[in-house]
């Protein structure tokens, strides 16, 4: 079973449309990163899924339907929004009593085991923590519920590195087991790249590209071309091309290595290389743009 | 770099036995959030209390001129004067506890959204239904009980208090006991507030909980405004107040019974049944379900502000 299968998911904001149609489908086991520009759908997608709001279309999240069944669903799902939504008047040890008292799937023993790794005192009210520990509670709470998706919408928003590191550590080396599925959307592309194992591109409320990192990094390669090689280089219709430190950059699809390597200093693309690459293309595709520059954009 | 080949184990591990939570164990640690959340709901009445019992005492050691006069005139009234205080004191709770659930109830639904805590609440498996059914039990069922204790236990404090000021002054006490019928008092203040505020104020409460749910900004206004201009307008219209009528019907259980001549009546059986048998009431409920209603399927909708 899949665990989020969406067919035509739509969803209008009055004339807004924020979701036109999009198709996914994620597996169990999954680290999905969905990246898109500020407006491209990504929270709209986020709360579909989570149950937060009504849609149209058809949108099953582990077997249920998320508007209808939420309170049911939400045993199998966690959920962290940007860090600001732990209510501010609640204590620590209360925000443990509450869970514990009202999900069946909250280890205690767990989420304390957590927190003792961190300075965040039992009596202290969420007010009184920093950013940085609201997040840290935050992720102990989740960690402790033993579910099979978990939602990330932006969870490291305003955190230092050092915080944002731990987050993403934690989250691998205590909570991912392979069964569980991750969802998570960032504008901090660079810092979840090794942690994902697939990305999706969300642009305009629509998914524009959706791949494996295993497939990505087979596919996508960019080369540093030596100017004397420019011309043979755009000969072969790279997707993106762009200027650093005085050279060519140019990113390809489906193309040799081998034959890349002539051109000069070939390199696996980043993410946020791509993703540059992709949206750009997906802009220039509004404006008019050359058709030989977007091939493999919107495929 | 990656974790494809591993993500792609089997998934049997995954398959979790069900741990069945009972909807009485959330809707009790709904109740429970609410009363950390909003400690006014005891604090309040407490406070209230405890000031109350200071100017009991002052007075105890220091009557009042007229007071003394009185008592040293009319034995007739005695039984009157001794209860006064004692009487004072339950309205005083009474109406800090509807000033509290007032307060309480625009803020509920409202407090959430604009924190934007309620993706945390909507993050965990509690339906709408039971955070809205803890949310209305505050006003309806847990502030009457806290503040009828709260009231008994006050009111044998200052009996306490005036015995001991009496004893010391070398008086006798028999007076004061005989004239304080301290337990008929508590059962017709338990009947006050579970009738009157908890059944009867229930349409109210509910109103405001939806007004606090739907509102994007001042839910004070939106749930006093609109009633009272249409009320307004229709006086300055047709000069006639139908709606200021229908109102009292709906949320002030009927033109029968109005809340001074209950709090006064003695508590008998004919009063509890002409309580009961009276259309408004049970209108009032309905309408109290309704707007209860109303507002569960539009905490569905909800989102921050």
């Amino acid at each position: 079973m899949a665990c989020i299968e969406a067919h035509g998911l739509r969803k209008a904001f009055g004339a807004t449309i924020a979701l036109d149609g999009v198709d996914l489908r994620v597996e169990e086991g999954r680290i999905l990163g969905l990246i898109g520009p500020n407006g491209a759908g990504k929270t709209t997608a986020l709360n579909a899924i989570l149950g937060l709001i009504p849609y149209q279309g058809e949108l099953k999240v582990l077997g249920r339907d998320p508007w209808t069944e939420r309170e049911r669903l939400m045993c199998d799902v966690c959920f962290i929004s940007d860090v600001a939504v732990l209510p501010r008047w609640i204590k620590v040890s209360q925000a443990l009593d509450y869970v514990a008292g009202v999900h069946p799937r909250f280890d205690r023993a767990k989420a304390e085991h957590f927190l003792a790794r961190t300075t965040i005192n039992r009596a202290s009210k969420v007010r009184e923590l920093s950013k940085g520990m609201v997040a840290q509670l935050h992720l102990a709470l989740v960690m402790a519920i033993d579910a099979r998706l978990l939602v990330l919408d932006e969870p490291t928003l305003g955190l230092d590195i050092l915080y944002r590191k731990q987050f993403y550590d934690s989250l691998l080396n205590d909570y991912f087991d392979r069964s569980r599925t991750i969802l998570l959307t960032t504008h901090q592309v660079e810092e979840i790249e090794h942690v994902l194992t697939d990305v999706m591109f969300i642009n305009r409320g629509r998914i524009v590209f959706n791949r494996s990192i295993e497939e990505l990094e087979a596919r996508y390669l960019e080369v540093s071309v030596r100017p004397e090689q420019l011309a043979a280089a755009r000969a072969l219709k790279p997707m993106y091309e762009r200027e650093m430190l005085g050279r060519s950059v140019l990113l390809f699809d489906h193309v040799d290595h081998q034959q890349l390597a002539a051109l000069g200093e070939v390199r696996t693309a980043g993410i946020a290389d791509l993703f540059v690459a992709v949206i750009g293309n997906e802009g220039g595709n509004q404006a008019g743009d050359t058709p030989g520059q977007r091939q493999g954009a919107a495929r | 770099m990656n974790t494809q080949s591993e993500a792609m184990a089997p998934l049997e591990a995954n398959v979790t036995v069900p741990v069945v939570i009972p909807a009485s164990r959330r809707l009790y640690w709904s109740v429970r959030r609410e009363l950390w959340e909003n400690r006014a709901i005891y604090i309040a009445p407490l406070a209230v209390a405890a000031l109350f019992l200071v100017g009991f005492l002052i007075s105890a050691i220091h009557p009042p001129a007229q007071m003394r006069d009185a008592m040293a005139l009319d034995p007739m009234r005695h039984q009157e004067l001794v209860e006064q205080p004692y009487t004072f004191a339950a309205f005083f709770l009474m109406g800090i506890s509807f000033i509290v659930a007032v307060f309480y109830c625009l803020d509920a639904l409202y407090g959430e959204r604009r924190d934007r805590s309620i993706l945390f609440w909507k993050s965990l498996p509690v339906s709408d239904l039971t955070t809205v059914l803890a949310k209305a039990s505050i006003p309806i069922l847990i502030l009457p009980l806290i503040t009828f204790a709260i009231t008994i236990v006050t009111q044998w404090i200052m009996l306490l208090l005036s015995s001991a000021v009496l004893l010391a002054r070398g008086q006798s006490v028999a007076t004061l006991w005989s004239h304080l019928p301290l337990f008929q008092m508590s059962l017709m203040l338990l009947f006050h507030l579970v009738a009157i505020h908890g059944l009867q104020f229930a349409p109210i409460y509910c109103w405001m909980l939806l007004v606090s749910g739907w509102a994007r900004r001042a839910p004070l206004l939106w749930a006093v405004l609109p009633p009272l201009t249409i009320g307004v307008a229709e006086k300055i219209a047709f000069n006639t107040a139908h709606f200021a009528a229908l109102m009292n019907y709906l949320f002030g259980g009927g033109p029968e019974i109005t809340t001074g001549k209950m709090a006064m009546a003695p508590l008998t059986p004919i009063a509890v049944g002409q309580f009961l048998i009276n259309p408004g009431l049970w209108i009032g409920l309905v309408v109290a379900a309704a707007l209860l209603a109303a507002a569960v399927r539009l905490r569905r909708y909800r989102e921050p502000i």
